[in-house]
């Protein structure tokens, strides 16, 4: 076989075939789950900010030190025409994943920071004073920082999209906003503190009508949808494995193969060039333009074995199921006493924020955690958005498709818990 | 209270919580410092008046947890009269007991000690130590205003 063939057959997904839906069956695959916390078995609603690993993903990343580990692309020995194999394989598969044309249009990066640090670098190169970046009132600092630093650097100008009371995007308003001299609309796929699902393939419709460019950040898209960026349409889409199950310090960056080509590299250094004098260095074509040193292949290797675990399941259960629980959550939050939810999209992922009167989200977040039940506190790295609804900080429980109705009622029963003892 | 949390959310913090001492605007203050923790949002303003060496008086104001809005009420109360030699060598002990450098000795803190359940709680150690941070700036300053700030 040769290497080109391997690469297709290790990065090919599996016969669609998928298990029936049993839950139990599910959570016993997170071996992390079936644990006590301060003497209460563990709910954790903490998925927004990680998600846990299935043990198919563990075992993987483990049998590649096991048994294949070895650079990539430098050796011709065994061991490393299998970590290339493996590597490579895991590219073709979030390619299939994502729906991406080539693969070559996936690079391998940290995460979904690193994606947007490497855009706000390599597109902002290009970009004069006064040229402008639209971001949206709902991103994460991971969206705005980056852009910010250019602002310093470059002199650019940031425009921001507008959200509604219960957390939508103000999209009559976007037009106005892409007018020239925008270069880039870089907005997020899912918030992650009021769970919106924004509508990118109409948005990225209107901005392309006006000839500009989009950038998805898709960090909590991916553990709850099945992302299509040909049908979005989007210009560039970017991920990371941990919110899908997957390994920490992997992630993607997906940029249409004209985009990417005409990019400069961010970092300097091995397997990005194709020949280097010191006179002058003459770049890789993408993807590995971008990869600039020695990669995660094993954490490459565990996000396409994250992959697998997630086709391995029956979507539509899985989606039912999600619905469900958001549904169950938000009737039983709902139902508490000056509990108020943040965030009331039409549209929404899986996850609630919440204010209590009388306790604060700090004390709430350990007053919970000696109940077993992890959530996050705080401002959720998306200070302008808490801004813009007046509150300091927030308690937010995030759902993945493990988690089960008893765990809800566990975090309601928590929460009068809390009230209880400050009150 | 009936479980575990005694040791952090003791019935003296949660009456403090519940009603600060000392919670009010000093519009003729000597010393006045704004303190925050970005992290979790907390704010509050410690207002000082200053008779020669002595503390003549001490309130705050701001939003918080808990957890600091009591060690803020429980700060006013304790340092209201005391001499400005004494509050410094406070804000040291306080500060070896808050970040478990030190163990408590309850007879000297008195009801300070109730805070030291925090050293236990590694995540949760700047909401107790931000109103004795905005002292140390408050003694420390020169000039009328001041900012801090711990994340």
């Amino acid at each position: 076989m040769t290497l080109a063939a391997e690469i297709a057959a290790a990065g090919a997904a599996a016969p669609f075939s998928p298990r029936p839906w049993d839950l139990a069956a599910i959570r016993r695959d997170f071996p992390i789950l079936d644990q006590r916390v301060n003497g209460a078995p563990l709910a954790y609603l903490d998925n927004a900010a990680t998600a846990q690993k299935p043990a198919a993903v563990i075992d993987a990343i483990a049998e590649l030190y096991r048994h294949d580990n070895a650079n990539v692309h430098r050796a011709v020995h065994a061991l490393a025409e299998r970590a290339t194999v493996a590597y490579e394989g895991a590219r073709e598969r979030v390619r299939g994943w994502i729906n991406a044309r080539s693969a070559n249009e996936i690079v391998f990066l940290r995460g979904t920071t690193e994606a947007i640090n490497l855009l706000a670098y390599a597109l902002g190169g290009g970009w004069s004073a006064g040229e402008r970046v639209v971001l949206t009132q709902m991103e994460h600092h991971a969206n705005i920082v980056p852009w910010q630093l250019l602002r310093e650097r470059a002199g650019i100008d940031i425009g921001v999209l507008p959200v509604s009371e219960a957390g939508e995007l103000d999209v009559n308003a976007l037009p106005a906003l892409l007018e020239r001299p925008t270069r880039l609309l870089a907005l997020t796929h899912v918030s992650n503190v009021l769970g919106t699902i924004n509508p990118i393939a109409d948005i990225v419709r209107i901005a392309h009508e006006h000839g500009v460019p989009v950038l998805v950040d898709g960090a909590q898209a991916m553990a709850h949808q099945r992302v299509d960026v040909q049908a979005l349409d989007c210009d560039y889409y970017c991920f990371s494995g941990h919110k899908m199950f997957g390994p920490t310090g992997i992630g993607v960056l997906y940029g249409k193969a004209e985009r990417l080509a005409a990019l400069p590299p961010w970092q300097g250094g091995g397997e990005m060039i194709r020949r280097v004098t010191f006179e002058r260095v003459r770049f890789a074509d993408p993807p590995q333009r971008f990869e600039a040193g020695t990669q995660d292949f094993a954490g490459a290797v565990g996000l396409a074995t994250a992959i697998g675990y997630l086709d391995s399941l029956d979507r539509d259960a899985l989606a039912r199921h999600e619905r469900d629980l958001l549904g169950y959550a938000t009737e039983r939050l709902d139902a508490i006493q000056g509990l108020s939810l943040i965030g009331r999209a039409a549209d929404k992922a899986p996850l609630l924020s919440f204010l209590v009167d009388g306790v604060h989200a700090h004390d709430m977040g350990t007053l919970l955690d000696r109940k077993g039940v992890a959530v996050r506190t705080g401002h959720h790295c998306a200070m302008p958005l808490m801004d813009f609804y007046g509150v300091p900080a927030t308690t937010r429980a995030s759902l993945a498709f493990y988690n089960t109705r008893d765990e809800i009622d566990r975090l309601a029963d928590a929460i009068d818990y809390a009230r209880g003892v400050l009150a | 209270m009936t479980d575990e949390l005694d040791d952090l959310y003791q019935e003296i913090i949660l009456d403090h919580n519940r009603r600060p001492a000392n919670f009010r605007p000093m519009p003729d203050a000597d010393r006045t410092v704004e303190a925050d923790n970005p992290l979790c949002g907390d704010r509050l303003s410690l207002f000082l008046k200053l008779d020669g060496g002595r503390i003549a008086d001490i309130s705050f104001q701001g939003s918080g947890c808990a957890i600091s809005v009591a060690s803020a009420s429980l700060l006013t109360e304790r340092l209201k009269g005391a001499t400005v030699a004494e509050a410094e060598a406070l804000f040291g002990t306080m500060h070896a007991v808050l970040t478990g450098e030190h163990e408590p000795d309850p007879d000297r803190l008195g009801s300070l000690a109730a805070l030291a359940g925090v050293r236990r709680y590694p995540m949760r150690v700047k909401c107790a130590t931000l109103s004795w941070h905005a002292l140390k700036a408050a003694l420390g300053g020169e000039g009328a205003e001041d900012i801090v700030s711990t994340e």
